[in-house]
């Protein structure tokens, strides 16, 4: 009788456990990237929603971020480069009553993926975008990507990038997304808040989340993760309903962080069920 | 609201025969973008499919319009897009997708002749190699070749059929001379229209693996919303649908995925014969290039030579072994079709040496004269 009855006890579950394949675990994520915190703040809010799980679909594209769908017990749907929003897109007009949430990183939406991102955005197509930001090709070691700031080192600029990257909130914005938001992984409470807010919202809603990659980008540009966590810090400004516009990430001038749009507007698919199904709907 | 079945004797062309066959085959979603000669099935569609509570979308290319019919057939509807060479090109990294998740879905090419921009307004049959191979890694999928507007009403039907049955996304390789040409379709019943759904699970949702199949290599298909929590990825994955980073997991997938084709080829491969009982040289077709072997086989008889058409209405996969057959017992085949050699190798393959294969082609843009095949008969047998 000298069983220790806490050894014996299950370790506690997670209270995110019923949302994750925990079969999956452990991830492919780095020490220190910051992926896993996008994510587990994307569970948090889904829960918060308190809608049965079966309403939900996540799908993703390729990359680092794009793993997530792997993990997420909800029907989910990791698809090709690029490809996670027409994909989504299919989904919810073939099935308009379910909550759509792609979850990607900035090479694969912004990139191979920025057509599908302004047309989905332009249509206000009810769904919602995270799209974890690490300035850079994570998952194929570090390349230069379209929101790499301006002289930063990649393995394909060695001597640093000589083009400017995308203002994402602003490009959402002009595209025509009716909730534009910018966070980074230090505010995890109103990142929970803010994808819970766009889940919630009906229409086109993009959040785009600053977040660090040690290995194939702090390192190559002199930048700790340390440093990096530091620079969401004291380097950002959260200024709700700022104009995207000012939104370039410039640490130098201070990053503006917070909720940008957030307008209502009809949706692509309350647009084709109001002119193509009228009876349908009733 | 018009019914689904437009029962009736009607008078249309190749692209909304297409349209009308894959609406009495239950399609439900269309993801389009306009492509001359397959434009015409899109904007069928767009007026058709709000009549029958389905969902039309012009996405913003033909890449995304691939991706929303993959998307959409996880919600449980059936699905297609329809295209010509150019956008055919770009769907074939996500046919693919299709192929290793198992979507079944239609993708209608109404081909053109390339290369490049080609010809955009004139027949081809140039994309039948690409059809095959185009997506990359080794994989089978189905392709069919419809030869009329007729044909186009019911090759619709039947690839939405296959698709379902095996899981699989199947081509429909018209051209466009069958697209736009107009001639009578009759559109039976809908009760005399043999219409399949996909296989769905049943039984415990905990114990439930999304890639385990039955005895035909097909696994049950769920829906998003319908509880399973599946996990579906284009990587190689395991039973449960999961990421395997194997050798093993890669061959096990594989094997099963070729294997509900290849295994089952007497039910997805279908041939027509014209005069071939007592046919010494035999003309190889499909699609519109079909036409052409007819009339050829026609005129070689009444000049004495026996002459029969082996029509392959089912093209990928390829009927292997009734070539082989053949070509036991033949002098040789003719395949005539509209490019410059693409099944013909195929052709000449199977016939092992047993019995000559040439090729009647065309470099394309219009219809091959039967005098040319004619006079392939004279010059070779």
């Amino acid at each position: 009788m000298t069983t220790n009855p806490k050894k014996l006890a299950k370790p506690p579950e997670h209270p995110l456990d019923d949302l994750i394949r925990t079969e999956r675990i452990p991830h492919i994520w780095c020490p220190g990237c910051g992926i896993g915190t996008v994510f587990s703040s994307c569970l948090s809010a889904i829960k918060a929603t308190e809608l049965p799980y079966n309403q939900f679909t996540m799908v993703s594209g390729i990359g680092c971020s794009a793993r997530g769908a792997g993990y997420i017990k909800l029907d989910s749907f990791h698809t090709t480069h690029g490809r996670a929003i027409p994909f989504a897109s299919g989904i919810k007009m073939a099935r308009p009553d379910l909550k759509v949430i792609v979850f990607s990183g900035d090479g694969d939406l912004f990139a191979i993926g920025g057509n599908h991102f302004i047309h989905a955005a332009r249509r206000n197509m009810d769904m919602t975008v995270i799209c974890v930001n690490n300035l850079t090709y994570g998952m194929t070691g570090g390349q230069v990507a379209a929101t790499t700031p301006n002289m930063a080192k990649s393995t394909t600029t060695p001597l640093g990038n000589p083009d400017s990257p995308f203002n994402l909130p602003l490009l959402a914005y002009a595209a025509g997304a009716s909730y534009v938001a910018r966070w980074t992984i230090l505010q995890t409470r109103d990142l929970t808040t803010a994808i819970n807010e766009a889940i919630n919202h009906k229409g086109f809603s993009f959040i785009e989340v600053l977040s660090p990659c040690p290995i194939n980008y702090g390192r190559r540009n002199k930048e700790k993760p340390i440093d990096t966590m530091k620079l969401y810090q004291d380097h950002t400004i959260i200024k709700h309903g700022a104009n995207p516009a000012e939104a370039d990430i410039d640490f130098g001038k201070g990053v503006v962080i917070g909720k940008f749009i957030h307008i209502d507007k009809s949706t692509c698919d309350d647009r084709y069920t109001e002119m193509h199904r009228p009876c349908i709907d009733d | 609201m018009k019914p689904a079945v437009l029962t009736g004797e009607h008078y249309i062309t190749g692209d909304v025969a297409c349209a009308e066959g894959a609406i009495a085959a239950g399609c439900k979603f269309f993801g389009a973008y306009p492509i001359t000669p397959a434009t015409e099935i899109a904007e069928h569609m767009a007026a058709r499919l709000p009549d029958i509570g389905g969902t039309f979308i012009q996405m913003e290319d033909e890449i995304a319009a691939i991706a929303s019919i993959l998307g959409a057939a996880w919600t449980g509807v059936k699905s297609m897009t329809a295209t010509s060479g150019p956008g055919f090109s770009l769907m074939m990294e996500n046919l693919g997708l299709g192929v290793c998740t198992e979507t079944p879905c239609v993708i209608v090419n109404v081909q053109r002749t390339g290369p490049s921009t080609g010809l955009p307004t004139q027949t081809g049959q140039g994309d039948m190699m690409q059809a095959r191979w185009g997506s990359h890694g080794d994989y089978e999928l189905i392709a069919l070749a419809p030869s009329s507007p007729q044909d186009c009403f019911y090759q619709t039907i039947r690839a939405f059929n296959l698709s379902e049955k095996y899981r699989v996304p199947v081509l429909v390789m018209a051209d466009e001379i069958v697209g736009h040409m107009s001639e009578k379709v009759v559109i039976p019943e809908a009760k005399k229209i043999q219409v399949v759904d996909r296989p769905k699970p049943s039984g415990r949702k905990d114990r439930f693996h999304l890639y385990e199949a039955g005895p035909n290599g097909v696994a049950p298909m769920p829906a998003i919303g319908d509880g399973y929590n599946v996990h579906v990825t284009g990587l190689t994955h395991d039973e449960r649908g999961y990421p395997a980073m194997t050798v093993e997991a890669q061959e096990e997938m594989m094997t099963r995925i070729k294997g509900k084709i290849r295994n089952n080829l007497d039910d997805i491969i279908e041939t027509e014969s014209y005069k071939m009982e007592d046919a010494d040289i035999v003309v190889v077709s499909y699609g519109v290039s079909v036409r052409t072997g007819l009339s050829a086989v026609d005129q070689a008889r009444a000049k004495g030579y026996k002459v029969g058409l082996l029509r392959l209405i089912t093209v990928w996969p390829f009927p292997e072994e009734m070539i082989r057959e053949i070509a036991k017992k033949v002098k040789g085949f003719i395949t005539v079709e509209i490019n410059l050699g693409q099944v013909h190798y195929e052709v000449e393959r199977c016939a092992g040496g047993d019995a000559k294969a040439v090729l009647v082609g065309s470099a394309g843009g219009k219809i091959i004269h039967p005098e040319k095949v004619l006079a392939c008969i004279q010059e070779e047998f």
